[in-house]
């Protein structure tokens, strides 16, 4: 089943400038990592050393943060979108 | 119904407003009797500073220290190019004032610190914060938290941008959304990445809106809903937003009741990349000359030799470098210290063999005392 990612701005420059990609997963853990498997070098944006996804970075499936639902186990039924949100902080000094 | 009254003048300017029932005399009033604070003058801060004061604000703080650049004129529209060189806080209030001369404008030239931030939240209705790094979002938020004043974010980078109402009582936070922020370097800057110059003009400009429903008590704020936006496709977004019930500082087990320091806390971790660690332990002429003249308290620890240190200083604390292992117990790892040598060759070595012995809190002075005559005070004799 081909979901859809949609990739933020400061992540682009490692999916060769594509703001959305469609990988197989049948949950949010395994989209993701298929994700990282074609984009090797957007590994280490995402998850720590440990395995975990990063604190800066939020999940999102639809509209709805992984973290309330079963985060990175959350189910993925065919057109769900997730979505990567890390965190911004320019006010453009 | 706001204890303020409308002058005729006032009125004739307002009238649209007036005509409109979700505005009205009240909303007037209530716009009129209202304060806002704005952290930062620069691309968010603009279209806000100025928006605000047209649709009247009774009365507008703004906080910032810088100056106005050549680059800030393709976004920062509150600036002219006349305005080059000139503190942004006096351009701003300038615009302002001729915009609408019955805004007050309040001007606080410095930087927002943990010492100074509750206090100067306390006089203002709505915080909205336009600052352009992560250690301020974290002390902005956490000092609306804890004073209880909305914040009304917005944070760009290149062509997207995010915007939101944080606001304590209702709502979730800044930290409910990003409990972390990421390692120094990881995330590039505007300055580093680029930004399209309407970008900060839509956001704050949204963030202008926001401020205006939360002052006249009318729509849908933006509290909980995180709206994000992609000028490149023209797409509007919006994600849920929890009160995030483990968050340290509005959840139910609070850790954080009062601020902290933002910079460590921003700073660098365990586990960061080398260039994350790099660059924590560098400071750039411009920003010691910010900070310096923002009466910080640094202690200037010069490693040159004392032939070198006669004919230009800093005011440095003189320990050459060759004398420092021995003399190491001569300094306090708990204040700042900026390492200086001539170009920032020693420094680095000196900064180095402090953090072996346990310096933290360290910062090589990059290019050096040569680079301060060059480009911060052109009277100083170069050798």
């Amino acid at each position: 089943m081909a979901i859809k990612i949609l990739v933020p701005t400061p992540l682009r420059q490692f999916t060769g400038n594509k703001d959305s990609v469609l990988v197989e997963g049948q949950t949010v853990g395994d989209a993701l990592k298929s994700l990282c498997a074609t984009y090797a070098p957007l590994r280490k944006h995402l998850y720590a050393d440990d395995g975990k996804l990063r604190s800066f970075v939020n999940v999102y499936v639809n509209d709805e943060d992984i973290r309330y639902l079963q985060k990175e186990a959350t189910p993925l039924a065919a057109k769900d979108v997730v979505s990567i949100i890390p965190s911004i902080a320019g006010g453009s000094k | 119904m706001a204890n303020v009254e409308l002058s005729g003048e006032e009125i004739r300017r307002y009238g649209r407003h007036l005509i409109m029932p979700e505005v009205g005399m009240d909303g007037q009033k209530k716009l009129k009797a209202a304060s806002v604070l704005l952290i930062g003058a620069g691309g968010l801060g603009s279209p806000l500073g100025l928006y605000l004061a047209a649709a009247g604000v009774g009365r507008i703080g703004i906080v910032d220290f810088d100056v106005v650049d050549y680059s800030n004129l393709q976004r920062q529209i509150l600036h002219s190019t006349k305005d080059v060189g000139r503190p942004k806080l006096a351009s701003a209030k300038e615009r302002i004032e001729g915009l609408n001369p019955f805004v007050k404008v309040e001007t606080h030239e410095m930087h927002l610190t943990s010492e100074n931030a509750l206090d100067l939240f306390a006089q203002y209705d709505v915080i909205v914060d336009g600052t352009d790094n992560f250690p301020t979002r974290y002390l902005v938020n956490d000092a609306c938290v804890l004073t209880g004043k909305p914040n009304v974010y917005g944070s760009i980078f290149r062509f997207e941008g995010q915007a939101s109402v944080f606001a304590a009582k209702d709502g979730p936070c800044y930290r409910c959304l990003y409990p972390e922020p990421p390692p120094p370097g990881l995330v590039p800057s505007c300055a580093e990445g680029g930004v399209l110059g309407i970008l900060p003009g839509i956001i704050g400009t949204i963030q202008a809106n926001e401020t205006v429903k939360l002052i006249i008590g009318n729509g849908e704020p933006l509290i909980g809903r995180l709206l994000l936006f992609d000028a490149l496709q023209m797409k509007f977004r919006e994600l849920k937003l929890r009160k995030n019930p483990d968050c340290p500082v509005c959840g139910t087990h609070r850790t954080i009741t009062k601020l902290i320091d933002y910079e460590a806390f921003c700073g660098v971790q365990p586990g960061w990349d080398s260039y994350a660690r790099e660059r924590q332990y560098e400071i750039s002429v411009d920003e010691l000359k910010k900070r310096l003249d923002n009466k910080e308290d640094l202690f200037i620890l010069d490693v040159r030799e004392p032939q070198e240190y006669e004919i230009c200083n800093l005011n440095g604390y003189l320990i050459p470098l060759r004398e420092l292992p021995k003399r190491i117990s001569e300094l306090d790892t708990a204040k700042e210290i900026i390492v200086h040598c001539k170009v920032g060759g020693r420094s680095r070595q000196a900064v180095e063999f402090m953090k072996q012995s346990g310096f933290r809190k360290i910062k090589n002075l990059v290019g050096g005392i040569d680079e301060w005559a060059e480009r911060i005070d052109p009277t100083m004799p170069r050798y």
